[in-house]
């Protein structure tokens, strides 16, 4: 994963509620087995639009998205958030962001921030305007930094490590192994099981 | 004191990392062909083993064709057929047990896991699909996860797991002649929104709720998540025991006295605080219809379609071809479809059948059913309801998520309009530019024989 401290890019505003990952991702691009080629999917069927804020100058190179309520809703597929990256997306800002689609963000090194509705409306009116679209997203000081000045964000210090190490968050699980192996020999609760060849 | 989501919660925490996260311990984990592949290439990549591969199965549904095939050669989609065998060498290389195509236990994974007694009272059961959330209805903590949690899973047997915060929802009264599930479950989302459960572990209690069979709970577990729950749960009662009892993998003897007593203790505690409560009265609720792209923009069946509050309903009606003031029960349909893992339980075929029979689909309309397993596929044929599907006018298909995503070759033209036992009715998702209207299979089966929206109570 790569590590996130701070981006600077253009930021398009979507403020339309709900936006699932179907909407993201259609179902034609989740035919795979790797995580490749999906830029082509993210948002393939707004895109069909030639109005859509993606299709127009300068948002067309926009890596910062600020959304709506309730962004990334719908299946679990992380295609969506593989897509995004791939298209160059690389933070998104929401009043809120669906529960999976906000892990997957995470698991990917894609910067999720939700701030309340006011700051994210002030985002989204700086980004409509072409003069003040530039923005920079500094992790680390936990800011977004624009033509008006700095909106701050909160962000769990776990969640903030992990994105600022940018670590396979399985190597970062395994380190604690000894206590995964306590649980097993200890506190395991009742539960069926399948074939397996450990005995 | 404690809910019991705070309960199962406790009971798999293997360490705490921070404030709003702790290591969750997963008793059991569900795969399918479409999210997996990517988790275990991340797995081989970084040279990592399966560590426990008995806490596993993989169910092929997302894909499947609903046409008898003989072959997988027959699956003429070459990206799904090349998911499905990938799954097959994957499971093959981890001794994971797989449930193919051609294995009579097949079916989508929400239908087949609880038939096969597979969801145990107070285990923690995730897997690669939003609507895990449905195994709660037996008191388990289950929840659906991205690909990069399943290669965690895998790899560790854990997940890392976002504390959520204990919501209730309380059903109350008796519903009313032709009122199911379904409906209590699209008159809480059109309450709450479809935020309106977002970061919470939802609780569903109260009279209404225990009346209901597995079937129905199941039902409102599921579909919870459209309303952005990310856990549901139903404490067990003796009608979930006797659910699981004698089934292929429900414990026996001396291990199911034993998870019966652990039962007893799955309940929230009195004077448990939850962070929001919802009640509802389900003798006011009457069978619903959506008019969106969203399923929390649902309204009575005797209702017209509403003005738009904003921009988001304006898009709505827009991409539906509807105009606000018509009456909803006017809307006419080119398909309807009964499947899903919400609704196409053998309960779910019985109330379709019950107004299907004597009945003919209308001239104009294309009607499939999809039974969520093949073990209700064959419990239908054994009841007779295929014949009555067939002689009302409705294929009969195989099993699989078929026309829920429209991932297989079911799919939807653009602007054709569809009624459906699904959960999601956004954009796309029956198919390019297609129209959903959500609805419990009765209110399909009546949709289907009228070719309009119609409230099932006047068949
Ligand atoms: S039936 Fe639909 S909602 Fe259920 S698992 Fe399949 S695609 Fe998902």
């Amino acid at each position: 994963m790569t590590p996130f401290t701070v981006h600077t890019g253009i930021a398009a505003s979507m403020p339309a509620p709900n936006v699932d990952t179907d909407v993201i991702m259609p179902k034609q691009f989740l035919k795979r087995i790797d995580r490749a080629g999906l830029a082509e999917g993210a948002f393939h069927d707004l895109r069909q639009d030639p109005g859509f804020v993606l299709n127009r100058e300068p948002w067309s190179d926009a890596s910062i998205l600020i959304c709506g309520e309730n962004f990334g809703c719908g299946s679990s597929r992380e295609y969506a958030v593989w897509g995004l990256m791939q298209w160059g997306i690389r933070v998104i800002v929401a009043p809120s962001i669906a529960g999976i689609f906000f892990g997957n963000c995470e698991k990917n090194g894609l910067l999720a921030i939700t701030l309340p509705p006011d700051d994210v409306a002030a985002l989204a009116t700086l980004a409509a305007d072409p003069a003040t679209v530039e923005f920079e997203v500094d992790l680390p000081a936990q800011a977004i930094r624009h033509a008006r000045g700095e909106t701050s964000f909160d962000i769990p210090q776990a969640r903030k490590t992990l994105l600022m190490e940018g670590k396979d968050h399985v190597a970062r699980t395994l380190e604690h192994e000894n206590d995964i192996a306590a649980y097993e020999a200890a506190r395991l609760q009742p539960a069926p099981r399948l074939s397996s060849r450990i005995a | 004191m404690k809910t019991l989501y705070e309960k199962l919660l406790d009971a798999h925490t293997v360490r705490r990392i921070d404030d709003d996260t702790v290591l969750l311990y997963v008793d059991f984990h569900v795969m399918n062909e479409y999210t997996s592949p990517q988790a275990f290439a991340g797995l081989h990549e970084a040279g990592r083993s399966v560590r426990d591969p008995g806490r596993h199965l993989a169910i092929v549904d997302h894909v499947s064709p609903t046409r008898a095939i003989a072959s997988l050669d027959e699956v003429e989609d070459a990206g799904g057929r090349l998911q499905i065998e990938t799954l097959a060498e994957n499971c093959a290389r981890h001794e994971i047990e797989l449930i193919d195509l051609f294995d009579p236990r097949q079916g989508i994974e929400h239908v087949v896991v609880p038939d096969l007694g597979l969801a145990w009272p107070g285990t923690t059961i995730l897997c690669g699909d939003s609507h895990t959330t449905t195994y709660g209805a037996f008191g388990a903590l289950a929840y659906g996860i991205g690909t990069s949690e399943i290669e965690h899973i895998l790899a560790t047997q854990t997940v890392e797991h976002s504390v959520l915060k204990p919501m209730r929802i309380t059903l109350t009264g008796a519903p009313g002649a032709g009122v199911t599930a379904k409906d209590m479950v699209m008159a809480v989302i059109a309450r709450i929104g479809a935020n309106g459960a977002a970061g919470h572990a939802v609780e569903w209690d109260g009279p209404a709720v225990a009346a209901l069979g597995m079937e129905g709970r199941m039902t409102l577990c599921n579909m919870i998540v459209e309303a952005g729950a990310r856990v549901a749960v139903i404490a067990p009662d003796g009608m979930a025991l006797a659910h699981l009892g004698g089934r292929p993998h429900a414990p026996t003897g001396d291990a199911w006295d034993a998870l019966a007593a652990h039962a007893t203790t799955l309940r929230t505690d009195e004077g448990a605080v939850f962070a929001r409560e919802v009640e509802i009265d389900v003798a006011a609720i009457a069978p619903l219809v959506t008019w969106g792209t969203s399923p929390d923009q649902a309204a009575p069946i005797f209702a017209t379609v509403p003005d738009p509050r904003g921009d988001a309903d304006r898009r709505a009606l827009d991409y539906m071809d509807l105009v606000p003031g018509m009456p909803l029960h006017t809307i006419q349909i080119d398909r309807a479809f009964i499947g899903s893992c919400t609704n196409a339980r053998i309960e779910d075929l019985r109330a379709a059948a019950q107004i299907l029979r004597g009945r003919r689909v209308a001239d104009g309309v294309t009607a499939i059913c999809v039974p969520g397993s093949k073990a209700v596929r064959a419990q239908a044929e054994a009841e007779g309801l295929d014949a009555i599907f067939r002689e009302a006018g409705f294929e009969w298909r195989g099993s699989g998520c078929s026309m829920c995503l429209a991932m297989n070759d079911d799919v939807a033209a653009t602007g054709e309009r569809l009624a459906s036992s699904t959960n999601r009715n956004f954009e796309g998702r029956q198919g390019r530019g297609a129209r959903t209207h959500l609805m419990s299979p009765a209110m399909v089966a009546a949709a289907a024989v009228t070719g309009h929206l119609t409230d099932v109570r006047k068949l």
